[in-house]
């Protein structure tokens, strides 16, 4: 097991003859993960590492199957090929795209879980299950299949964690990029829930960064769960009211700090490391504990 | 991106918002004559983005064209919270009754657009909510039904208006709503909505945030914040695909994602060191950004110590590596770099950069230790 994705999920690119669609589709086969075809209008007919290019999605998930989808698409086109991802029959849509305006988000939102489409992102690395499947960006090498499921708001500060924790032999189960905007699809809630039923998952690093009020939430959720969670949250000292490279990164007057953040977690019994190699650690320690709580 | 009271009002207009008569003046001069256009007192406003200027002293009343003068004298050039203060609004004074609070923005939890209302208008929405959260109105609205007037009748009930101002205020929260969805807003505010003696209700002051990611379809405003925008060298150095803020601290930190960078910052901080940026060079391993990064921290004179943070994934190590060759032969750098690189051809990197006098370290503890530890020195 694994969360939302496995070795069987059949996933389309949208945007697969762009640059950094046609390159992150041929690391995706690389790494075995079933892609089965792209899209991008007008290209239909032609042929991209050595699959099958459709106009539309439609006719892509007739033709294939296919479960999933990922969106390599330019912000002012992303929302459309969001919206033609959720008339096609897919069930999970990862959208990579990074820029994509918060109101079109709202509308995108209010769509999807009317149809109750899972998606994760916009402006996310997408998610990995070591050995089984890679639907996103992240590069391969630097995962090992194990038993932590990750969650995080960031790309690079989780390579940096999942660095760290392969290097002292902690393997991960799933590894999930929620993405870095101030609306996402799916939230650390949403991700906990999944780690929590997942048989193979047996503790959780959550990370996460300044601004909204997510890791809170998911402070009052880690309660209830039986699995460990460890956290380490990026953005201590970020000055208020400037956005730090995430358009969802802000500290709002008092509200989305640090602090308030780890607090939180803490107050739930949550332990927070003090720099991402500090997860590594504080996972061999509950590891090593049995992993209970 | 924030506007300013005076551009937000512009707007207003256009969505015929009433709104104080006035305008922007740069000098005492303008600023005295546009009061002498209108009868009665002025209220001369400081145009920075910083919460509270009233009480900061950015906000003062005077009456006639010498008093104007002399009070536009004293608020241009001031320092308002750090910020110094080169714009100011000229408005007529208006004969308060009531004041009320009203704005969109979007509540990140629920996903949703939330309208929020109260009777305390004129102070602070957060002290407001934390005093007398009673008097807090708040409504979601569905993007694909809008506003609808159900939304608004609670806050017109609390209120009290009459007949009369309660159309007033109806038409102005549905023309604010327009603005919100037509701009791309973040946040649009009326902090007042002021119900005047004579049973006027107006916008005495006014607060935009647009979507930065929505700026590629709003020229308009683009146009408006143009010429301020690109002064700052946080946007000149976004037009180059880089992240940047300028922080107080003396180690310049140039890394890759902007999570990393946050974290590379919290640990030069735990090391007992202080940033002097936060600096995102992206995904992409242009050669060109990384030496545009390092013109950047040799631009802010606090510098002593440049710290460069690569995780290589996407990004490669080798192509940084060449970029800061490129840029140690072609600039003048007088502060030592300590270069930590992992991941992606990490090892090509450490051929490249072999023979420099770049200071390497293996780990990103390691790296901060060591760059604050030269900072000490």
């Amino acid at each position: 097991m694994s969360i939302l994705i496995n070795e069987n999920t059949k996933v389309i690119v949208q945007g697969i003859t762009g640059r950094d669609g046609s390159f992150h589709a041929k690391k995706m086969i690389e790494y075995g993960t079933k892609v089965v075809a792209g899209v991008t209008p007008g290209k239909g007919g032609s042929k991209e590492h050595g699959l099958p290019v459709y106009d539309g999605m439609s006719e892509a998930v007739k033709a294939t199957g296919a479960d999933a989808s990922i969106i390599f698409v330019p912000p002012a086109f992303a929302s459309d090929a969001v919206y033609e991802a959720a008339d096609s029959g897919v069930s999970l849509i990862i959208i990579v795209t990074e820029g994509v305006p918060v109101h079109e988000m709202l509308k995108l939102d209010r769509y999807l879980r009317s149809k109750n489409i899972r998606y994760i992102g916009p402006n996310c690395p997408g998610l990995i299950s070591p050995g089984k499947s890679k639907i996103g960006i992240m590069s391969a090498d630097i995962h090992m299949k194990g038993s932590v499921g990750v969650v995080s708001r960031s790309g690079t500060l989780t390579y940096e964690v999942v660095y760290n924790m392969t290097k002292a032999g902690i393997g991960q189960s799933t590894c999930i990029g929620i993405g870095g905007d101030p609306i996402v699809g799916t939230n650390f809630i949403d991700a906990l829930t999944l780690f929590e039923a997942d048989p193979e998952t047996t503790a959780v690093a959550m990370i996460g960064e300044i601004g909204g009020s997510d890791e809170e939430e998911a402070a009052k959720f880690i309660k209830t769960m039986t699995k460990p969670v460890v956290s380490f949250i990026a953005g201590r000292t970020a000055p208020p009211g400037k956005r730090m490279g995430h358009a969802g990164a802000i500290i709002s007057g008092t509200s989305g700090t640090a602090e308030a953040k780890i607090r939180a977690l803490n107050e739930a019994g949550v332990e927070v490391a003090n720099t991402p190699q500090g997860i590594a650690d504080l996972l061999a320690d509950k590891i090593l504990a049995g992993a209970k709580k | 991106m924030k506007l300013h009271e005076f551009q937000a009002k512009a707007i207003f207009r256009k969505y015929s918002i009433p709104v104080p008569e006035g305008s922007m003046a740069l000098t005492p001069e303008k600023a005295a004559e546009i009061a002498s256009g209108f009868p009665g007192k002025a209220v001369i406003k400081a145009q920075v983005h910083v919460g509270g200027r009233g009480k900061a002293g950015g906000v003062k009343l005077s009456s006639g064209k010498e008093e104007a003068f002399a009070t536009a004298g004293t608020i241009l050039g001031m320092d308002l919270k750090g910020l110094i203060v080169k714009k100011v609004l000229v408005e007529k004074a208006i004969d308060i009754d009531k004041e009320y609070y009203v704005s969109f923005a979007i509540d990140r939890a629920k996903h949703m657009t939330v309208f929020i209302s109260s009777i305390m208008g004129g102070v602070d929405i957060e002290d407001v909510a934390k005093k007398s959260p009673e008097s807090i109105n708040k409504s979601y609205i569905d993007p694909f039904t809008g506003l609808k007037d159900f939304h608004i009748r609670p806050f017109l009930k609390q209120a009290g208006l009459d007949k009369d101002a309660c159309a007033q205020a109806s038409k102005i929260i549905k023309n604010l709503y327009k603005i919100f969805l037509e701009t791309d807003a973040n946040l649009v505010e009326i902090n007042p909505l002021v119900l005047t003696k004579d049973n006027k209700v107006i916008a005495a002051d006014a607060k935009m945030d647009i979507d930065d990611n929505a700026m590629y379809r709003q020229q308009e405003i683009y146009d408006m914040v143009k010429d301020e925008l690109e002064a700052q060298p946080e946007h000149q150095a976004k037009q180059k695909g880089l992240s940047y803020i300028k922080m107080e601290g003396n180690i310049g930190c140039i890394v890759n994602g902007a999570g990393l960078s946050m974290a590379t910052m919290d640990i030069i901080k735990l090391y007992g060191g202080e940033p002097a940026n936060f600096l995102d060079i992206g995904g992409s391993s242009n050669p060109e950004k990384v030496k545009y990064a390092m013109q950047l921290l040799m631009g802010d004179e606090n510098v002593k110590v440049a710290f460069f943070n690569i995780f290589g994934g996407i990004t490669r190590c080798d192509d940084v590596a060449r970029g800061l060759i490129s840029a140690i032969s072609e600039l003048k750098v007088n502060f030592p770099i300590v270069v930590r690189l992992t991941g992606t051809n990490a090892s090509e990197a450490k051929e490249i950069l072999k023979g420099s006098e770049l200071i390497f370290e293996e780990t990103m503890i390691g790296a901060a230790k060591k760059a604050v530890g030269l900072v000490a020195r």
